[in-house]
């Protein structure tokens, strides 16, 4: 009995929000990747692509709701998850149009156009800051769980709970479609095809006559809907704050690295992997360990690191990684 | 690359920000701004003189031309501009004087991705399939201009070489040396060209592997398609060849039928020893 009361905290405080976390990073990794195999430098407005897309997808929230329409158990949200698509996918084609495209023109090497993305990150910081403001927004409705744990517990009899928030399910269910949407597009249609040979060899691609303005074009639309949805559904599980889609940047950028850039099966798994690390490494193991062993009576609360320090786990990952693996978990290599 | 300060890389080699796989390098720089009309072989790279970008000029008054269905080899020693004049051909360098024709029409001021389009397909020396993807995912990328059904062009391709249907779900990365030439090849005929124009098809590759390969051309050239090639092995090279263009210093050197230019004693004594 106390090692199923174990199990189920562990499941409740460190599973469930791995996975959703992990799903999370996963989405806003294959954005980065898709940019990085393209586009070939490494995008560090993404967070912040991110944060405008579920700003748009917010405020088209909040005109839904004035007008009463809602999802009944599932969040509005996803009703105007199409129009903060369009609204980011609007632009960061012109973000492409107006700075991008000048770079890729004069063949600037990619270090220059990681600089660049920068300067794109703190304009499009400004801009979500200036329309919404830097506080926090709630704009999640509909059911909040769909266990809870005080339910868990009358129906089994244990002592710990396991609460299952909608939100969290919600983000596994998207993650999942988007991803093999996304993997079926890239390996069976025409045009992700494309994509594929595009970032396999650039020259050989224009040989054969595809049309490279296209791929980026395509290639954009794409990064805007998974970097909007990743946003929008952190926004959801969490609240949304643009700084913290700022800071998202970091254990992003560990995942795809860790999985292997360019490589999307790798910016997945890379996702979880960062997911699992901060919140196993940053969990109070106390109740638990009283469960396990219950001659132990510790005196802390059995947690290797503050949760504060959840971005310093990210970054050793990253830095360890790129010791001994720079490469990645699934050798970043083409799409 | 450098000719632009936005191409400086400063000695950045970290992976985790810049993709360190390279961009794409070729340039399209057609045009010599004069329009000639003179001789009617199929595909006809005039009097061409020009050079990369605004350097010296590395061709002279070179020209090179190919008949429909027929092999028009390029041999010369290195550095000759083998490789140039073809690129010259396929409006990857800058024209200064001279003319470009195919079947009569000046494509001298084409980029190479509507010679393409124009029924010309190009099989660089390195670097010439996507490692990452299958082998028909590399024959369905030869034909992307296409719009119509490509499964006939593609059991075309797979009659010709035997070992690609085989290997059609592989990796085109994991093939050997042999093979990804012939998928090399193959993509390139799979926008079902005039005109195939291969640069050193046979490079790396073992003597065995080297005699099929050029069976196989031949067996193309049966087609109808005219093919023009640069080639290192210029004795086998020049014994398949209708016409062989023996290029020094960017000029022409001789001109004949491959068989003359192997019977040519002078010819013999300074590029094929003896």
């Amino acid at each position: 009995m106390d090692l199923l009361n174990a199990i189920v905290a562990m499941a409740n405080f460190v599973f469930l929000p791995a996975i959703s976390y992990g799903s999370q990073l996963a989405l806003g990794a294959l954005g980065v990747t898709l940019i990085y195999g393209i586009l070939r430098f490494s995008n560090f407005a993404h967070g912040d692509t991110m944060a405008f897309g579920a700003m748009a997808t917010i405020l088209f929230t909040w005109f839904l709701q004035s007008l009463g329409v809602s999802l009944g158990p599932l969040p509005t949200a996803l009703l105007a998850l199409p129009v903060g698509i369009a609204a980011t996918a609007l632009l960061v084609l012109a973000v492409d149009r107006l700075v991008y495209k000048f770079y890729r023109e004069q063949k600037a090497a990619p270090v220059i156009l990681v600089i660049v993305s920068m300067g794109v990150m703190f304009v499009m910081n400004g801009l979500v800051r200036f329309i919404i403001g830097v506080d926090d927004q709630r704009f999640a409705d509909g059911a909040r769980f769909i266990i809870t744990a005080r339910e868990f517990k009358e129906k089994t009899g244990l002592q710990e709970g396991l609460a299952i928030k909608s939100t969290a399910m919600l983000t596994v269910v998207v993650a999942v479609i988007v991803v093999a949407i996304l993997f079926w597009f890239l390996n069976r249609t025409r045009t992700g095809k494309s994509m594929r040979a595009f970032s396999d060899n650039e020259d050989l691609a224009l040989l054969s006559g595809i049309n490279p303005e296209r791929v980026v074009m395509i290639t954009w639309i794409i990064v805007a809907g998974l970097a909007t949805i990743a946003g929008v559904l952190y926004g959801l599980d969490k609240s949304f704050k643009p700084f913290t889609y700022f800071q998202l940047l970091l254990p992003i950028f560990a995942s795809a690295i860790v999985g292997g850039l360019g490589n999307p099966i790798g910016a997945i798994a890379g996702g979880f992997v960062i997911a699992f690390s901060e919140v196993t490494i940053t969990y109070a193991f106390k109740k638990v360990a009283g469960y396990v062993i219950p001659a132990w009576e510790p005196d802390g609360l059995v947690q290797l690191l503050s949760t504060d320090y959840k971005f310093a786990v990210s970054f050793a990952i990253l830095i360890i990684v790129l010791l001994f693996r720079p490469t990645g978990l699934f050798r970043g290599k083409a799409l | 690359m450098s000719d632009t300060p936005y191409g400086d890389d400063r000695g950045n080699k970290d992976a985790s920000i810049t993709n360190r796989k390279p961009a794409a390098t070729l340039k399209a720089a057609p045009g010599s701004g004069e329009p000639k009309h003179s001789a009617d072989a199929y595909l006809i790279g005039d009097t061409v003189t020009g050079g990369y970008g605004r350097g010296a000029d590395i061709l002279h008054a070179c020209t090179i031309a190919v008949d429909e269905g027929q092999i028009a080899v390029i041999v010369g020693p290195n550095g000759a501009g083998k490789s140039t004049a073809m690129k010259a051909v396929f409006g990857m360098l800058n024209l200064r004087e001279g003319a470009v024709r195919l079947a009569g029409e000046d494509i001298t001021n084409l980029t190479p991705q509507d010679r393409v389009a124009k029924g010309m397909a190009f099989v660089p020396q390195t670097s010439n399939i996507f490692t990452s993807m299958t082998v028909e995912e590399n024959l369905e990328m030869g034909a992307f201009l296409r719009r119509d059904d490509i499964n006939a062009t593609m059991e075309q391709v797979y009659t010709l070489f035997p070992i690609l249907k085989d290997k059609r779900r592989q990796a085109a990365g994991e093939l050997s040396g042999g093979q990804r030439q012939q998928v090399a090849v193959g993509r390139a005929l799979m926008t079902q060209p005039k005109v195939l124009m291969l640069d050193e098809p046979t490079a790396g590759v073992s003597p065995i592997v080297m005699d099929e390969l050029f069976d196989r051309i031949i067996e193309v050239a049966r087609t109808g398609i005219s093919i023009l090639m640069v080639e290192q092995n210029a004795r086998q090279a020049l014994a398949i060849a209708d016409k062989g263009y023996v290029l020094v210093q960017g000029r022409n050197a001789f001109t004949d039928t491959g068989k003359a230019l192997l019977a040519d004693p002078e010819v013999r004594r300074s590029f094929l020893g003896g």
